[in-house]
């Protein structure tokens, strides 16, 4: 199995994008990350689109052999990759095996989704169409629900309090006023969110103990990037990335069926083998996010721990040297981590 | 314009007494502090002035909402409605909303509309709850009826007080009106109606020596959110 390299990348501002379409934002994307990656005039061999609503939301199929000819990127393979919230990272894992395995030497690798299409609800039953759909949908479970109950159970067995939340929030929402690709650009004050008697409207009760402002804003967006060997990296002459180590688990469907619902073990699992693979441990680690539609629901004793995306300092400086990344993806049953 | 007195008391219609709303200050998400208080006909010309970037804005039904306000402050401008009444928002002197109503009879009254020019801080959220608090607590009424022209407006109002549907219509011409009834108000005030009085006298002084403006294409970004594109 060979190394492979991000080459390129893009990205659109994320936000209410009524303008366009769920295509235009694909395309948007990929053009940016084409273009990032200097391919010129040469195509890539293969196009992975990750995307959870598009079937259901737009009504819309077969969305990466659209994208290839909406791109001109005819003959490229084309695959949509469906897998919840996991998506974007499912992708760019099958991307990279395409390329690990010799088959393909550029890979084009995008996700998007286009849900302020729809109302709030229907949104969120567009998402609760991931619970079982005969232990869980039919009982009302919403994502933002089982978020609050999981958020209760951490409480109880972790000692996690709405302090805890609140400084992820804030932090959160600082981060956004320095990230231009961001839909939410506004900093929150501790009074206005928390401890004024006024918080009870700016900030109310989503789904207990959650409140607005712990959840994630419903977005449009999309981001790619592209794919390729070390070698055909290396050619282009310019900084690069390679993907260090990836891991995918999987856990039960019905959150009733685990034995400790907030040990997600699928995390623990896939991050696991990302580690292994990369040859690094944890400690190695200085950074981490943990990307999810609503607070990390902690696997381990401090809240802290969960909220990771890692880059080791220092190498990211010194292109074209590799750089390591480690990200942990959630989704309810499937855990990939890239 | 030269005016029959005689005839203009015809067209006049006649002004039920209205009674004066106590401003209050609201702590928003983001901390700053919005002074909401009662505009006087004479601030007409100047809140026009935020109103008239927003007939262009198509994103939410802007360009209805803002059509009819403009409108309907015109006319209590000069004199062509019936016990309208006017509250807006001051965030550091600056206009962030507007909203207006009227009184329909002693009993029951209107509720015009709900314009948020500064997006993302419940802002429309507190001024129509603040407008429901003055017909309620201050003009002492039964009844509000209330109609949404987007979406945004009636999860706010109908879904999250939530009013109780009528088949009385829309005054002009739209959908049936809801209903804001005594109970239902106070039933929600307790998560939907929030401000302090008396508000400090440096924020008063400040939101009553000159209503400040937005440029248009502020205006325009706050509301149609285009950051970045």
């Amino acid at each position: 199995m060979r190394d492979v390299a991000i080459i390129g990348v893009g990205m659109i501002p994320f936000g209410r994008r009524d303008e366009d379409t769920l295509m235009d934002m694909l395309a948007y994307a990929s053009l940016k990350a084409l273009d990032d990656a200097r391919l010129g005039e040469k195509s890539v061999d293969a196009v992975y689109v990750a995307n959870m609503g598009g079937g259901i939301l737009q009504r819309q199929t077969a969305i990466a052999s659209s994208l290839v000819d909406r791109l001109s990127l005819l003959p490229a393979a084309a695959e949509t990759i469906e897998n919840g919230p996991a998506s974007g990272a499912s992708a760019i894992k099958n991307g990279m095996l395409g390329i690990a395995a010799g088959f393909y030497e550029t890979v084009l690798v995008v996700g998007g989704e286009k849900m302020r299409e729809v109302t709030g609800w229907r949104a969120t039953d567009f998402v609760a169409s991931m619970t079982h759909p005969q232990a869980e949908y039919p009982y009302g479970i919403t994502l933002p629900g089982m978020a609050g109950m999981f958020t209760r159970l951490g409480m109880e067995k972790h000692g996690v309090t709405r302090e805890h939340l609140l400084a992820v929030s804030l932090k959160n929402q600082e981060m956004g006023t320095l990230n231009p690709y961001a839909h939410v650009e506004m900093a929150l004050d501790r009074d206005g969110i928390f401890d004024s008697p006024h918080a009870v409207v700016n900030n109310p009760t989503s789904a207990d103990p959650l409140h607005l402002y712990d959840l994630c804003p419903v977005s449009d967006g999309a981001a790619a990037i592209v794919l390729s060997s070390v070698d055909f990296a290396k050619k282009l002459g310019k900084p690069y990335a390679v993907i260090a180590g990836f891991g995918q688990a999987t856990d039960t469907h019905t959150l009733a069926e685990r034995e400790d619902p907030t040990d997600l073990k699928a995390v623990t699992l896939a991050a696991q083998q990302a580690f292994a693979m990369a040859k690094i441990k944890p400690a190695d680690i200085d950074v981490g996010m943990w990307p999810n539609y609503t607070m990390p629901l902690p696997s381990s004793k401090s809240p802290r721990v969960n909220m990771s995306v890692f880059s080791r300092r220092g190498r990211a400086a010194k292109p074209p040297q590799p750089v390591r990344l480690v990200s942990v993806v959630r989704s309810r049953s499937t855990s990939p981590a890239a | 314009m030269p005016v029959d007195l005689e005839l203009e008391a015809v067209l006049r219609p006649i002004q039920y007494p209205m009674v004066p709303y106590p401003p209050k200050v609201i702590t928003l998400a983001n901390g700053k502090k919005m002074v909401v208080r009662q505009a006087v006909r004479e601030d007409v010309p100047e809140i026009l002035k935020s109103v008239h970037p927003c007939l262009f804005i198509e994103r939410d039904y802007y360009d209805i909402v803002s059509a009819r306000l403009y409108g309907e402050l015109l006319a209590w401008y000069r004199y062509r409605v019936k016990s309208e009444y006017c509250l807006m928002g001051q965030v550091d002197g600056f206009l962030v909303g507007v909203v207006n109503g009227r009184m329909e009879n002693e009993k029951v009254g209107m509720s015009y509309h709900t314009l948020a020019i500064d997006r993302g801080l419940r802002i429309g959220s507190h001024l129509f709850a603040a407008k429901m608090e003055y017909h309620m607590e201050y003009l002492n009424q039964e009844e509000v009826l209330i109609v949404a022209e987007s979406p945004i407006g009636f999860r706010r109002w109908m879904i999250e007080y939530p009013l109780e549907k009528t088949t009385i219509p829309h005054e002009l011409g739209g959908g049936d009106s809801y209903r804001l009834t005594r109970e239902i108000y106070f039933n929600a005030k307790p998560r939907l109606v929030v401000g302090d009085r008396p508000v400090p006298q440096e924020l008063m002084d400040e939101a009553t020596t000159a209503i400040k403006f937005a440029d248009d294409d502020t205006i325009r970004e706050r509301i149609a959110g285009l950051k970045g594109r």
